[in-house]
C-alpha cells in the first residue's frame, strides 16, 4: 500500500522545521529515517497532511566529543551509531544495542533520535539510553530545553517532545572503559525483542546500570539489580542473586510472544547473561 | 509534485513525483527498472533492497523525495554492461546455484554487495547475520550464504 496524498517540507535548518511544526501544528508529522513513519503512513494508521523531513538538516547528524559527555546529533543512523569510535570508548553499550536493531538495511535509514522520539516500549535504544542517564536535548519556538532520560518516556509510543518541538541531540555522559551487553530476546532474527536487557559494569563488578527493554510502557531501570550488583563478583553465583531482582517492580504486557509472567522469567535469565557478558565473563 | 534530481545505474534522472511515492515504485513505475522488486507490505522481505549514495536500504521504505540530490544504484546498474560481464558476487550466485525461484535474488545480491563492501572476508556467521533483512521462500538460505562466501573468496584470489 502507498500513504494517503501529504505535502513534503525539507527544511535545512532546525529554526525553519521548527516554524514549519509551529504553522502546521497537529497536521504535520516529523519524518526522521522514516523507518518507523513510512510502514505506518503506507498502513494508512496516520494520514498527516504535511511531513517535515529532517534529512536535510545536516546539523543534527553526527557524533562529538563534550568534556564529560558524548553528543549524538538525532539524525545519526543506528548503523553511525553502532561504529563511532566516541561511542566505543565512552557509550559502548549503545554501539551493542545500535548493532540489534533491525536489519543492515534499516539500520542504514533509521535514526537514533527517531526511534528515541518514536518511544517503541519494545525498541531497543531507549533502555540503554536510559541505563546512561541520557540527556535530550529539545527544540522549540522558545528555544531548547534539556530533559533528563527519567522523565523524557512518558508512556507507550509518548515522550516529553512537545506537538511543536523536535529533539535534536541526544548527551550521554561518559562511561569510559565500561563493559557492555545488550542480550535480545527474539523469535523473528530482525525483530522488536519479546524482552531485552542492557547493561553496562565498571570493573568486575564496581558499579552497574542495567535497563530492560519491552518490560513496561517504558524502558525501566533494574534499580534493585543495579544497587545489588555493585561489589558483586562477575561470577554465575555472584550476580545470580542480583538478576533475580531484575522483574522488581515490572508491569509486562501478556501478548501472544508471551505473558508478562513469561516477560518477568526472560527478564530475570537475560539480566544474568547480561551482566556476566558486560563484565567480560 | 516535487522535483527530484538524482542519479539511477549511472545515468542523472530529473522528475517531478508525488512526495508519497515510494522509491521502488518509482524506479518500477517511472524508470521501468522492474529488476527491483516488492515481496511484502510491511518492509521485512528485503526484495526491494537497493543502494542510495553506496549503502543498502530497502527501497519500499524510503520516499522518491528523500533521494532528491543522491545516487541509487539498482540490481541492473550493478554490473559493468559495457563487457557485458556480471557482477562478481552475481556470477557467485550463478556458480553456486544461490536461487531457486530468484524473487528474492536482487535484494540478496544487493545485500550481499554491501556486506562485503563493509566486510570483506566475512564468517558464515557474520553472513547469516549480515543478510538478516533478506527472506527466502525457496532455498533454505544455505547455497545462498555459499554464494557470498564464494564471491568473498575470489575476491581474495
Ligand atoms: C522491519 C523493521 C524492523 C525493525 N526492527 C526494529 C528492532 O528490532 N528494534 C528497534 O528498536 N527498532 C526496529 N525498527 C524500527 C527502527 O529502529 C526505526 O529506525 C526507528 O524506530 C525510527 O527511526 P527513524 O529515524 O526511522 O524515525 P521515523 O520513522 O522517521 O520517525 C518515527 C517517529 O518519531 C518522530 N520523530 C522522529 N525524529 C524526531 C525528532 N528528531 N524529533 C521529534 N520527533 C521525531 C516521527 O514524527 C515519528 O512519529 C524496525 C523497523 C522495521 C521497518
Ligand atoms: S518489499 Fe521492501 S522489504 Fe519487502
Ligand atoms: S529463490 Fe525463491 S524466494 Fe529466494
Amino acid at each position: 500500500m502507498i500513504p494517503v496524498k501529504f505535502d513534503y517540507l525539507a527544511p535545512t535548518s532546525v529554526e525553519e522545521a521548527v516554524s514549519a511544526l509551529g504553522e502546521h501544528g497537529d497536521e504535520a508529522k516529523i519524518m526522521a529515517g522514516g523507518q518507523s513513519l513510512l510502514p505506518v503512513l503506507r498502513m494508512r494508521l496516520n494520514a498527516p497532511e504535511v511531513v517535515i523531513d529532517l534529512g536535510g538538516i545536516s546539523s543534527l547528524r553526527g557524533i562529538r566529543d563534550d568534556g564529560d559527555a558524548i553528543v549524538i546529533g538525532a539524525m545519526t543512523t543506528h548503523h553511525d551509531v553502532r561504529d563511532h569510535e566516541l561511542v566505543h570508548q565512552h557509550a559502548l553499550l549503545l554501539s551493542k544495542a545500535a548493532a540489534e536493531v533491525a536489519d543492515a538495511q534499516i539500520r542504514h535509514r533509521g535514526t537514533f533520535g527517531g526511534a528515541l522520539a518514536h518511544a517503541d516500549p519494545a525498541g531497543d535504544l531507549g533502555a540503554p539510553a536510559l541505563a546512561l542517564g541520557a540527556q535530550f536535548v529539545i527544540a522549540g519556538a522558545a528555544g531548547t530545553r534539556t530533559v533528563e532520560a527519567a522523565d523524557f518516556f512518558v508512556d507507550l509510543f509518548e515522550t516529553a517532545i512537545g506537538e511543536d518541538e523536535i529533539l535534536t541531540e541526544v548527551r550521554v555522559p561518559k562511561h569510559t572503559g565500561w563493559g557492555a551487553h545488550y542480550e535480545k530476546f527474539v523469535r523473528v532474527a530482525h525483530q522488536w525483542p519479546i524482552v531485552a536487557v542492557a547493561a553496562t559494569v565498571r570493573g568486575s563488578i564496581d558499579e552497574a546500570r542495567v535497563g530492560l527493554t519491552n518490560m513496561g510502557s517504558t524502558p525501566l531501570r533494574a534499580s534493585a539489580t543495579e544497587e545489588a550488583l555493585a561489589g558483586a563478583s562477575a561470577t554465575e553465583d555472584g550476580v545470580r542473586a542480583a538478576a533475580e531482582l531484575a522483574a522488581e517492580g515490572t508491569s509486562p504486557p501478556s501478548d501472544l510472544n508471551g505473558a508478562a509472567d513469561y516477560r518477568q522469567h526472560l527478564a530475570r535469565v537475560l539480566t544474568g547473561r547480561a551482566v556476566l557478558k558486560a563484565a567480560g565473563a | 509534485m516535487t522535483k527530484i534530481e538524482l542519479t539511477v545505474d549511472g545515468s542523472a534522472v530529473s522528475d517531478e513525483v508525488e512526495p508519497r511515492m515510494l522509491l521502488v515504485q518509482y524506479l518500477r513505475e517511472k524508470l521501468g527498472k522492474t529488476g527491483t522488486v516488492i515481496g511484502c507490505d510491511t518492509s521485512n522481505c528485503g526484495a526491494c533492497t537497493v543502494h542510495l549514495d553506496g549503502t543498502s536500504v530497502k527501497s519500499c521504505n524510503v520516499l522518491a523525495v528523500q533521494a532528491n540530490g543522491r545516487t541509487v544504484t539498482t540490481i541492473e546498474g550493478l554490473a559493468d554492461t559495457a563487457d557485458g560481464e556480471l557482477h562478481p558476487v552475481q556470477e557467485a550466485f550463478r556458480e553456486c546455484h544461490g536461487l531457486q525461484c530468484g524473487f528474492c535474488t536482487p535484494g540478496m545480491i544487493m545485500q550481499a554487495v554491501d556486506l562485503l563492501g563493509e566486510n570483506p572476508d566475512p564468517t558464515e556467521e557474520e553472513v547469516r547475520l549480515g543478510m538478516e533483512g533478506n527472506l527466502c521462500r525457496c532455498t533454505g538460505y544455505h547455497n545462498i550464504v555459499k554464494s557470498v562466501l564464494h564471491a568473498a573468496e575470489g575476491a581474495k584470489a
